[in-house]
């Protein structure tokens, strides 16, 4: 939940009197607040975190974090369905490490 | 487990690894505050391929983990009412209180809501004028600008049922308590990246000179602890105590200003209880008086909380770095991500979550692996 994650902005518009942002994290699409940081553009990257543009970021070094938490499975962590994870019905992380566990117990 | 083929740039790493290796003569002990840095260090085995010498000691800096059991309690008595609709980041939902969690008061009725975003939670109130909205508002420093605006803009647009459930906590202070604790054996600190995002890096310096310790801000990837690490045992071996900044491409030293001057004016500091620390002066924020009416802790008045810590969790000690998860008595037995006793085992960012989710299961005491032997024996 502290983690922010880069994301690349889409468009813009003021809604309510709020400069918001359609932000693209890889694939997944959220709705971001600029009021933080209100002369980022179309196109440039920023950190975001719940929601929050909160510091400018260059295309590079987003890239290459956004891979890095899509290999680490960060990404579904934040933006995945968190009642599935909360059941620990078996989401395949869990799972796996209980065989593990299972497996170190014998 | 991880190994050096698997990092992004494996190179660059290497020569990070040999440099920290040919630099160190003694030993070290350094603390990552952060959470994310935690899980980044255990996953892939950097702890590990580091010289014997240096040890990483894991922080505090999991938000989840050390809200107070009384706050939790608390929310779970706001979320069981009927006129409210509790709103949450998904993390806190099998945070377990005393005796159950939201997930529980969520399947015996309470309408919990888990929300991405706090806007989020503000649009369910505007959505909802019958209702009335609490939203859960923990977090560091980079989780307290979104839930300040959000507060700021309820104000602006005349929404009024709509209240914030406090639980912010501050770094700094909480690095004080750690070196002012007599077990400590910290001698220097990664300081958490995306913190200094927003707050910048003029708090550190003042730290750095009193205790005597280099504070070096590092980021989240693994070349960034390397080169975290990298710096901070350079300072040590040469006596030095600075503050530095390694993740210049996400902070600046005046972090974000207008996110500062609207922490400044929705919230105050004030003293916080950290769960399984005790209070830490002027470690957190109160929504300030010009905000009361939108504290939830105001407007629900909830007394009568009986407050019980589960007798066997450590985590505690896990969280001031005097304990290796592992090294608990329930790791991995009585206490799993599946049945947790405590919140480092449930939160993502937990020390608890990351020993066991990279299989971190052998006991404390077994011979550490080398660099050839991580190589040679891929265990994941
Ligand atoms: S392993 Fe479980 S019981 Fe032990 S300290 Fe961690 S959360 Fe608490």
């Amino acid at each position: 939940m502290c983690l922010a994650v880069p994301g690349k902005v889409l468009d813009i518009e003021e809604r309510d009197g709020t400069r918001m942002a359609t932000v693209d994290f890889g694939g997944v699409v959220k709705d971001v607040c600029l009021e933080y940081l209100p002369d980022l553009q179309v196109g440039e990257y920023a950190i975001v975190h719940v929601g929050f543009a909160l510091q400018r970021l260059d295309e590079q070094s987003a890239k290459q974090t956004l891979d890095l938490f899509a290999t680490l499975g960060l990404l579904q962590e934040e933006f995945g369905d968190p009642w599935e994870a909360a059941t620990g019905a078996g989401g395949p992380q869990w799972s796996e490490s209980n065989e593990a566990a299972q497996e170190a117990k014998r | 487990m991880k190994y050096i083929d698997e990092f992004q740039n494996p190179e660059l790493a290497r020569r990070l690894l040999d440099d920290i290796h040919a630099t160190v003569t003694r030993p070290w002990a350094l603390m990552e505050v952060c959470g994310g840095q935690t899980h980044t260090i255990i996953r892939h085995g950097i702890d590990q391929l580091l010289p014997d010498a240096v040890e990483l000691i894991h922080g505090p800096g999991c938000p989840v983990c050390v809200t107070p059991l009384e706050l939790i309690d608390k929310a779970l008595e706001i979320a069981s009412r009927p006129e409210v609709i509790f709103c949450s980041f998904g993390d806190m939902l099998r945070v377990p209180g005393t005796g159950r969690d939201l997930f529980r008061v969520r399947g015996e009725g309470g309408d919990v809501r888990v929300v991405y975003s706090p806007l989020d939670a503000l649009r369910i109130a505007r959505e909802n004028p019958d209702r009335e909205v609490v939203f859960f508002g923990i977090g560091f420093e980079t989780t307290a600008p979104p839930n300040a605006m959000t507060v700021h803009q309820a104000r602006r647009l005349g929404i009024r049922n709509f209240s914030l459930l406090v639980s912010h906590v501050r770094v700094p202070p909480a690095i004080e308590a750690i070196m002012q604790s007599p077990d400590c054996r910290v001698q220097a600190f990664l300081a958490a990246g995306h913190v200094c995002s927003v707050m910048g890096t003029g708090e550190y310096p003042a730290l750095a000179e009193r205790y005597r310790v280099p504070v070096v801000v590092t980021g989240f990837e693994p070349l960034d602890i390397l080169e975290g690490v990298r710096r901070t045992v350079l300072q040590l071996e040469r006596g030095e105590h600075r503050v530095e900044n390694a993740y210049p491409r996400a902070v600046r030293p005046e972090g974000n200003p207008t996110a500062l001057a609207m922490l400044e004016d929705v919230f105050e500091v004030t003293d916080r209880a950290w769960r399984g620390i005790g209070v830490i002066p002027a470690s957190g924020w109160r929504l300030s008086p010009r905000y009361r009416e939108y504290d939830a802790e105001h407007r629900f008045a909830v007394t009568g909380i009986k407050t019980r810590e589960p007798a066997a969790c450590r985590s505690g000690e896990v969280l001031q770095g005097l304990l290796k998860p592992n090294e608990c008595e329930a790791f991995g037995t009585t206490c799993t991500p599946r049945n947790p006793l405590g919140a480092t085992m449930v939160s993502s960012e937990g020390a608890c979550a990351a020993y066991y989710l990279y299989r971190r299961l052998e006991p404390a005491t077994a011979p550490p692996a080398t660099l050839e032997s991580l190589e040679a024996s891929p265990v994941a």
